[in-house]
Parts: structure tokens; sequence; C-alpha cells
């Protein structure tokens, strides 16, 4: 009697299919576990329809955050100046795409969000998830580009009618915190190999100075391999040979455009997680910049694909010292996409945004 | 396997000798081959490395196949010329001007100082103004991506590759991006032309305008002037962060691509990954006065000269 008992519960979990571990825990001092306010940013398109999606995914894990809300339009002349103090308060800010309207230029709110909080690094995580079909496999790249200068500077001007300049400007200060966040990501996350695209054969003063920085720092950490490509050949190694790469770092301009790369041939900017940090704030988005905003029909329907924020927000989570949620809620998220049943039609399949964040929530431990 | 392919393509062209609007015959000429003795002159440079070996499969195949051009060859001397201030004599320079046709090899610069680079010596001194690469995903080469029909058309002549940089104080340096109407306008009016003479039906720019709003915002201009003029070709713009995110995950959807320099460098090489690499993509130059100078876009490879893996398309204009 005792012995069945004793094994009923075993043989429950046996039968379920789960298996208990233990996921990965630190100390916490006494009082970490108090509810840290975040800024949330929902923005534009579909942003609202992501951010509420990760609204109530952090309530049902009753995770220790709660957010401040700011409405920002991408119509807006300037960031509102409650907005930044609030980001200066809580170091920590989660947004929605940003819309920038055509002839923004560089007072575009992304940008200026940057450059007020010095957020010189975006990052953005390119791997495969398990489960989603793609044409590649073996993808596990992240993309570390410098988000402040290069050919984003802005100085533009016409030198006579149907002439005009654009300045590409590349400084060693610049190139080098980039490197450093480069190697040091490298480092913490247990990463082998760190790869710097330029095109330096024909751009020879300015990616020359960016690759110059590059060596130097590589030179600090003789563990972490380093190698150099054109940009060229990167997004053609990239299509065709993606396990190569491991943690690329890049200037501003080829960093768009192989972070978008490497996001479309891991699953699609619905999936990507990213964010942008500086050396004291943290902005939390979805990782590429392509689609960001979404189409009028997909905000009418109600089909934002919220992977790539919930992954984001986990990343967050991480950023936050909340390991533990950060894992709940990304091991939900992946079982989601890996069983295939709700999938917005991005990933091929018919769910809508709604559906899919309450499958996450069903499948939360 | 890939001289069958060759002799299969080559046969194809000539059977096809009338221009027709069928999308599937790439390589339809402007002149048809109705006369026998009409024989086109053409200057062939057959370059470094493997290029000589190339050069060789190619008159090859056009012997067998019985194509009427007559090659002109010239070889990269090794002396600089003083009219040229490079490796290649004035006489080449002379020889693709007088014939308007030519095709060119894979040369390696030699490096050092007091001599301009080839390619860029060939680019300025023929006004080569346009770039246009077809990617056709090839039937019986298997790669992830089989649906791959589209053209890129890229600025050859400025833009972020002007080389105007300069080191403004220790630590910081400048790079210049220019985009002029008179370029922009050149090669968008060869992009809707190209689209109109091969049927293509739709011809996308593609621009970073949100953020450079002078320098693209100029580009786009130029090429919404033309589309007005071919009102038959649909024009749309998009930005390239979602283009290069589009043709990894449907390059079905893309037709002609008509960039700037920078863009179109990595465009063009990215598109010629979806096929299977740069020793399968023809390219072309297009310059002032209707000069057409086909290359091959691979190295010299002089560490592969003995084994020849290559594709060749006519030069058309």
């Amino acid at each position: 009697m005792a012995t069945t008992r004793r094994s009923l519960p075993l043989l429950r979990t046996l039968v379920a299919g789960k298996t208990q571990t233990r996921p990965v825990t630190y100390m916490p001092r006494p009082g970490d576990g108090a509810p840290r306010p975040v800024t949330l940013i929902p923005g534009d398109g579909i942003g609202p329809l992501v951010t509420n999606a990760v609204e109530q995914v952090m309530e049902a894990m009753h995770a220790p955050v709660y957010f401040e809300k700011y409405d920002v339009h991408g119509d807006m002349k300037r960031v509102p100046q409650e907005v930044l103090d609030s980001i200066k308060k809580n170091k920590v800010c989660l947004k929605g795409g940003l819309r920038t309207p055509m002839g923004g230029g560089v007072s575009s709110l992304n940008m200026q969000l940057r450059k007020e909080l010095d957020l010189y690094a975006s990052l953005v995580n390119c791997c495969n998830l398990p489960g989603l079909p793609t044409r590649h496999e073996d993808v596990d790249i992240v993309v570390i580009r410098e988000n402040t200068e290069g050919e984003y500077s802005g100085l533009e001007h016409e030198v006579v009618p149907g002439v005009v300049e654009s300045l590409k400007v590349i400084t060693k200060f610049c190139s080098e915190r980039i490197a450093k966040y480069a190697f040091e990501y490298a480092y913490l996350n247990n990463r082998k190999k760190v790869t710097a695209v330029h095109k330096a054969n024909i751009m020879k003063l300015a990616d020359g100075l960016f690759l110059e920085s590059c060596r130097e720092v590589a030179t600090k950490y003789p563990s972490i391999k380093y190698n150099e490509i054109i940009v060229d050949n990167c997004c053609m190694q990239l299509v065709s040979k993606p396990e190569q790469f491991d943690v690329m770092v890049t200037p501003n301009l080829y960093g768009n455009l192989v972070a978008n790369t490497a996001a479309g041939i891991a699953g699609g900017t619905g999936v990507m997680p990213g964010g942008n940090v500086g050396a004291e704030y943290a902005v939390f988005e979805q990782g590429a910049s392509a689609g960001n905003v979404g189409k009028e029909k997909i905000v009418e329907q109600k089909t934002a694909n919220p992977v790539a924020l919930l992954l984001s927000s986990a990343m967050m989570l991480r950023h936050l010292q909340f390991p533990s949620f950060a894992d709940r809620l990304e091991s939900a998220v992946k079982r989601v996409i890996s069983e295939g049943q709700y999938r917005t039609k991005d990933l091929g399949g018919q769910s809508s945004t709604q559906e899919v964040v309450d499958a996450v929530i069903a499948k939360l431990d | 396997m890939a001289t069958h392919i060759l002799r299969r393509q080559v046969s194809r062209i000539l059977s096809h000798a009338s221009p027709n609007s069928n999308p599937t015959s790439y390589f339809s000429l402007a002149r048809p081959f109705s006369s026998a003795t009409d024989t086109i002159r053409a200057t062939l440079f057959p370059g470094d490395g493997i290029g000589p070996e190339i050069a060789e499969s190619v008159k090859q195949v056009f012997r067998t196949a019985e194509v009427p051009i007559e090659w002109e060859e010239h070889y990269v001397g090794d002396q600089v010329d003083p009219r040229t201030q490079s490796f290649l004599t004035w006489e080449s320079l002379e020889s693709v001007r007088k014939n308007r046709v030519g095709l060119k090899g894979p040369m390696a610069t030699p490096i050092g100082k007091g001599h301009r680079s080839l390619n860029l010596t060939l680019r300025k001194e023929l006004n080569l103004y346009a770039n246009v690469r077809p990617c056709y995903s090839l039937p019986g080469y298997k790669t992830r991506y089989d649906d791959v029909n589209l053209i890129t058309i890229r600025e050859n002549t400025e833009g972020e590759y002007s080389g105007l940089e300069h080191q403004v104080v220790r630590g910081v340096v400048e790079s210049l991006k220019i985009i002029t109407r008179q370029a922009s306008l050149r090669v968008a009016e060869y992009a809707f032309h190209y689209a109109k003479t091969h049927g293509r039906e739709r011809v996308s720019a593609i621009h970073k305008a949100n953020i450079m709003q002078k320098t693209d915002g100029l580009f786009l201009k130029c090429c919404r002037e033309v589309a007005e003029k071919y009102p038959e070709i649909t024009y749309e713009e998009v930005v390239i962060d979602n283009c290069c995110m589009m043709l990894v995950k449907n390059p079905a959807l893309f037709d002609v691509l008509v960039m700037p320099n920078l863009y179109g460098d990595i465009i063009s090489d990215l598109c010629a990954g979806l096929i299977g690499g740069l020793g399968l993509t023809p390219s072309c130059n297009i310059g002032e006065g209707g000069i057409a100078l086909a290359e091959a876009v691979h190295g010299s490879a002089p560490d592969i000269a003995g084994k020849v893996i290559w594709q060749i398309q006519l030069p058309y204009y």
C-alpha cells in the first residue's frame, strides 16, 4: 500500500512526459525581489498589440516588473522629456516600433532615443528556433552593430543643385567601445569567435580605422578567435554557409543589412529578439529593424507576431537579474513555436496575436 | 558538365535570335543574327590566374556554336602606360571603344602605388555607369533557393565609393558619399529601358531615404521621374533592410532592382549567394554610348588555376 502511494507521483510524471529539472538560479540579495519599474513605449502600428502581449504574459507569470506606459508616436517632433526622464530613472525600457516618416532623417525618434541615451550597441540575436522550418540550419549569430555614428550621422547637404553629399563619420572612440562591447559579450556568453564586417578595400581610411580598433581589442582576448570579412562576401556567405558565423561586429549601415539578413535566414524578423544597450541604459525591442511597425493589414487583423518582443522581454528579465522568470518565459515561447499549432502568418500559421499569447500563458510552468 | 549547360544556352540564344518578351530567354539580342557574314568584333581581356583558361573555353564554345564573333585579344601589360596611368594600354581601351562590346576575365591588380586599379581604370575611362547582374536559379544546380529570377542594376560611378576620405583630426575619419542627379537619372533610365526591352514587369528602387533623406531622397526622386515615362512598368520603393529580409525569405518577390553603389554591391553579391556563388553569376557593365563590357565577377583565383568553373553570358546592349 505504501509503495504504490509513493510511486504514484513518479508514475504520473513519467506518464505526463515531463522531467523535473531545476532551472539555473542565483543567490539573490535581500530585497532583490521587489518589483522593478520598466518604461514601456507601445509605439505605432503593431507596437501596441505586441507590447500588450508582453504585459499579459508578465502578469500571468507574476514577474516582479511593473510597466510605466508612455505614449510616443512616430510623427512627434521630439521624444517627450517625461519619457526620457522615466527611462533615465528606471534604466530599462521596452518599446514597440516607432514609425519613421519618409523624410524623417536622423530626427527619427528611434535615432533620437539612441543619441539621447547614448545607446551605442544594438544587438540582434539570430538563432534557429527548434521546430520552425527554415532554409538554413545551425544558425546562431549575434550581430552587434554600432548605433551612433557611421553613415547615419545625418550630415548631408546639397553642394550645388543636383549634387548631394553625405558624410560618413568614423571615430576611434566609438569604434573602440563597440569592439570592446562585442568582445566582452562574447567572453561573458561563452562565444568562440568574433567577426568584423567592413569594406576597407574601398573605404580605406574609414573602415580601416574601425578594423584597427577591432584588432587592438582582439589582442586583449586571446581565447576568442577574431577574423575579418568584407561586407559583400559576408552577405553571400550568410545565405550559403551561415554556420561559420558566431558574433559579428559591424559599423552602422552594414550592421543594419547584416542583422536583417541574418534575422531573415533564421526565421524572420517576427521572432528575433534584440535591443539597444549603452553604458547606463538599455532599451529592448524587436531585434531586426525591418517590419517592426508592420503593415495596416496586420494591425487590423491583429495577426502580429509577439514572439520577438516576448523573447526580447526575456532578455530584459535577465538584464534585470531575474533569470528563472526569463527561463520560464523562453521555454514557454519555444514550446509553443515547436509544437506549431499556434503560429502567426509570417511563420506559416493562421493564428492571431491573442491566440499565441494564450498558448504561451497556458504553457508557462 | 558546365560546358554542356553553356552549349545548350548558347544554342537557345541563337534560336531566339529576335528580341522577344519571353522572360526566360534572358539573352535577347538587339541585333538578330540574320546574316552569316555579319561578324561582330569583340574585345577579349583574358585576365590573370584562371582567366586565360576560361577565355579558351569561351572561345571553344562560341566556335562550336558557330557564334559570329571575332575576338580581339588584349593582355594587361607589365608596365604602367603613361597615357592611362595603369597597366592597361591605350590600345586596349581604344579597341573597346571602337568595338563597343567586350568580355573581361578576372584581373588581379598588382599591389603597389603609382597606378590605378585596373577595374577602376576601365570604369573611369569607358564611363561604365551601370553594372547589371542577372541572377537566375540554374536548373540542375540545387541551392536552398529555387525560384530566384531577378536582375540587379547598380550605379557604378559614385555614391559611397567615390574614394573621398580624409582624417579630420587624429581618430576621426570622414568619408563622403556623393549622389548626383545626372548619374541617378542615367542609371534609372537604363533600368527602365532594360525592364521594357526584356519584358520585365516591375522595377524596385532600393534606398535608405528614411535616414539619409537628401542623398537617397535625390536618387528616389530621379527614379520616380523616369518611372513616369514608363507607365506600363510597376515601380516601387523598398527600404534596404526590408529588401534584405525579403530577399532571404522569398526572392521571387523581386524583379528588377535598381540601387546606388554601395547597396548595389552588397545586394548583388547577396543575390549571387542565393543562386550558388560568384562562379555562376554573369555580369555586364554598361557605358555611355552603348558600350557593354561583360565580365567575370569572381577573382583571378591563382590557387585554382587549372580548374574551370565558370558561366559566361553574351554581351548585350
